[in-house]
């Protein structure tokens, strides 16, 4: 029997540049349900892996309770300094704590070509901590702002995305000019943000508090230590958590949107093409009826048959999947894209098109070409021999 | 036989292809349907035509607050009927919903808004109680709130004073549209600024937005350039745009993400032109010796051609209108899940583009066959040639 399915699986594949247009019909079909599917979802596993990546499970964040997220929140000084003298926070070379109080400000840049319709970018002023608490931001370009000035450092993919932030330039806020001085790199969210001097910040947009506060934790229990004591404090209200949970939190709105988009788009589609397989797949068993009736006659099995229209319809599906995934590998992969995170600002951030995502597309591909080949096997295999010898 | 009756039976003789067939136009235009819609939210243009009222905000960002010391000033630029304002209040209901909350003064916001319907005397009370708020009757009905209820609201950004973030107020009032695209929209809460201003723990005497409500006649462009020259080079420089504009720079927002996902989806939709394009030429090539002998039997050159035309014609309009059919109702319930939020309107201009794009496929589709049919010599086409 064995023998048999290859036989005719050989002739079978050997003769489809023959009848190349229906089978086309099946491997484009696929690619492109592969593609989008693929495409989607590494947008999805790009901006989550970008902000995932900024966050570091020893560092934790300090903002007002119920806040959600930073641009929401926002502390005393007195506050603050209550929180940095706080157990459960990493000393410093210098013998203080490491900490980092930040403000955020949203300032509107032009994106690429556009004139009018300004997106959100965050501004953020730090303080000299902020740079031991994340070891990955490193500048590329020009020098780091100088305390007391008006200049910024901006991050790579701010700078490749909007213009009037490259390096030299000028961003016009509250009635004064600043300018760029350096470009960072740190490969995650930070990227999508523009730093300055939090005291320069400050007296600018004429606030005397922070939004947040960044501390260095000390050791695994340091964020249970920070937990108790600020909450055992009645001068503060305030939620505590580590920053890769923050980060994480923010993600969750944009995945599950990408993946019903994903999931509705994909389904519709691969309806589509099961639709298109199927007919492809009862023509090729058509045009071939007097074939597989002669080989029935000369003593093959119906099963080889079968199995044979199965093996095809499965190739050219797998055919199409690689084709779909290379598609979206070669156009999509590491494309820097910007779009809208949760606190109404600009993430910068590259597609990704992981080998799970290139496997996920094809086992859709090979459920697909099952299904369109199941049927018309079938028809295959129990087509009378009499009657497929009589056809014309 | 009838002409339309032999259309019909020839559809007929391969059941299986034709329905499979039609399944898989129905698909392609279910989701042409639903990228449409999607499309006109990204690209309904903005023009100061017909702009009836402008949004003045900080230039730097709207998060960032313009004090209201502002209001004489903007009330005295010519062209400007009235001056309202709203203040951002980060509103969550229960543990973590969201609830689009704006702190305004009632009476300004009235006039500079006729579009929200009420009665006359909830609009009273809404000025009078200092801790009123009104609710959009979309929302009112889905948290079932009624009026004369104590509605507990947290903010996600304002403490009272005292430092808690919880926040109650008397519903006086349920505000529905003045007609059909109105009262999709009315998910927004109004709270008294008055009382706001005072109660909240920081951030005196200030707001994230003006309404400027432009008198009859008044150039939109002059208005909000002198507004904006009026505070250029102090610490609240404005940005003054149409009020369509500023509400479709927040869909800008999402911006590539935008662009790409619809370029992708278009890609999609002719991939499955093309597949099905392809079914129909086959079909064609198959009955190439049947076309002869219609030949033979002295029907004319036209007349083969329409027949083939035909079929692909009505393949593609029944196929396509069962898919645009299917996404104006899946359209209708997404957008009554979303309650409005997410509108997904496949309406008039989608159906004509849709149909338009129906008539150029079957052509595209058809008319090569057809041709090939009309131009058929009988005797190379019964000899299989």
């Amino acid at each position: 029997m064995f023998s048999q399915t290859a036989a005719i699986t050989g002739i079978n594949i050997r003769s489809i540049p023959e009848r190349w247009a229906p089978s086309l019909v099946i491997v484009i079909g696929l690619a492109g349900v592969v593609a989008v599917f693929t495409a989607l979802l590494a947008m999805s596993t790009g901006f989550a892996s970008t902000l995932q990546a900024a966050g570091r499970k020893d560092v934790a964040i300090v903002m007002r309770g119920g806040s959600d997220t930073e641009l929401n929140s926002g502390l005393g000084r007195e506050e603050a300094d209550i929180i940095r003298q706080a157990p459960g926070i990493r000393v410093g070379p210098d013998g203080k704590p490491i900490t980092s109080a930040e403000m955020i400000i949203i300032a509107e840049l032009l994106r690429g070509t556009d004139t009018k319709d300004a997106a959100n970018i965050t501004v953020r002023g730090v303080e000299p901590g902020a740079f031991l608490l994340r070891p990955q931001v490193k500048i590329v370009e020009g020098h780091n702002f100088t305390t007391g000035l008006r200049e910024l450092i901006v991050g790579r993919g701010v700078a490749q995305q909007f213009k009037g932030a490259a390096l030299g330039s000028h961003v016009r806020m509250r009635g004064s000019d600043w300018t760029v001085v350096g470009v960072f790199q740190s490969g995650d969210a930070n990227e999508s943000e523009l730093w300055t001097d939090i005291n320069v910040a400050r007296t600018t947009f004429g606030r005397t508090g922070e939004s947040s506060i960044r501390v260095g934790l000390d050791g695994p229990d340091g964020l249970d230590k920070l937990k108790a004591a600020l909450s055992a404090d009645p001068r503060l209200t305030v939620d505590v958590k580590d920053e890769q949970d923050y980060y994480s939190g923010q993600t969750r709105d944009f995945r599950r949107t990408i993946g019903v988009l994903a999931g509705i788009v994909t389904l519709i589609m691969a309806l589509g093409a099961v639709f298109a397989a199927l007919n492809s797949m009862y023509a090729a068993v058509a045009a071939r009826g007097k074939e597989i009736a002669t080989l029935r006659a000369i003593g093959f099995g119906g099963l080889p048959v079968l199995v044979s229209v199965m093996i095809e319809a499965l190739l050219l599906a797998l055919l199409g999947g690689v084709l779909g995934a290379a598609i979206a590998y070669v156009l999509f992969n590491n494309m820097t894209v910007s779009t809208m995170g949760q606190t109404f600002t600009q993430v910068v951030f590259n597609f990704r098109v992981t080998p799970e995502l290139v496997i996920r597309g094809l086992v859709i591909s090979i459920t697909i070409g099952m299904v369109g080949g199941l049927l018309p096997a079938i028809r295959a295999a129990r087509l009378p021999v009499t009657t497929g010898l009589r056809e014309l | 036989m009838t002409r339309t009756g032999f259309v019909v039976a020839n559809l007929f003789r391969k059941k299986t292809r034709t329905i499979l067939t039609i399944l898989s136009v129905i698909m392609a235009f279910l989701l042409f349907g639903l990228l449409q819609s999607l499309n006109s939210i990204f690209s309904s243009g903005a023009d100061f035509i017909g702009a009836t009222r402008l949004m003045t905000q900080a230039r730097v960002s709207f998060t960032q607050a313009l004090p209201l010391s502002m209001v004489p000033k903007l009330e005295s630029v010519p062209g400007v009927a009235r001056v309202a304002y709203s203040q951002w209040f980060g509103g969550v209901w229960q543990e973590n919903t969201q609830v689009f909350t704006f702190a305004v003064d009632p009476e300004r916001y009235h006039d500079v808004y006729p579009e929200w319907v009420m009665p006359e005397e909830q609009w009273k009370a809404f000025e009078h109680t200092r801790t009123a708020m009104v609710a959009g009757k979309q929302l009112a009905d889905k948290y079932g709130w009624k009026v004369g209820q104590k509605i507990p609201l947290s903010s996600n950004i304002y403490p009272q004073k005292g430092g808690s973030k919880s926040w109650a107020f008397d519903l006086v009032g349920i505000y529905d549209g003045k007609d059909e695209s109105w009262k999709k929209q009315t998910n927004a809460v109004f709270i008294n600024h008055d009382y706001f201003d005072e109660a909240n723990m920081f951030g005196k005497g200030r707001t994230n937005f003006y309404i400027l409500k432009l008198a009859p006649g008044a150039d939109a462009a002059q208005v909000s350039k002198t507004v904006d020259a009026m505070f250029e080079n102090s610490p609240d420089e404005t940005k003054t745009q149409t009020e369509k504009d500023f509400n479709l720079s927040f869909v800008k927002q999402i911006g590539d993400i935008g662009l790409i996902v619809r370029w992708i989806l278009f890609a999609v939709f002719f991939t499955l032109l093309l597949v099905v394009g392809n079914t129909m030429a086959q079909s064609v090539r198959e009955r190439v010796p049947e076309l002869a002998v219609l030949k033979t039997l002295g029907f004319t050159d036209g007349s083969v051609l329409g027949f083939v035309l035909a079929e692909a014609v009505a393949l593609c309009l029944v196929g396509g209108v069962v898919g645009l059919t299917l996404a104006t109702l899946l359209g209708a319930m997404v957008e009554q899940a979303t309650g409005g939020q997410f509108q997904l309107n496949v309406n008039g201009v989608i159906w004509a583009i849709g149909i338009g794009t129906i008539v150029v496929m079957s052509l595209a589709v058809g008319l090569l066959p057809a041709l090939r049919a009309r131009s058929l010599k009988i005797v190379d086409a019964l000899a299989g040639r």
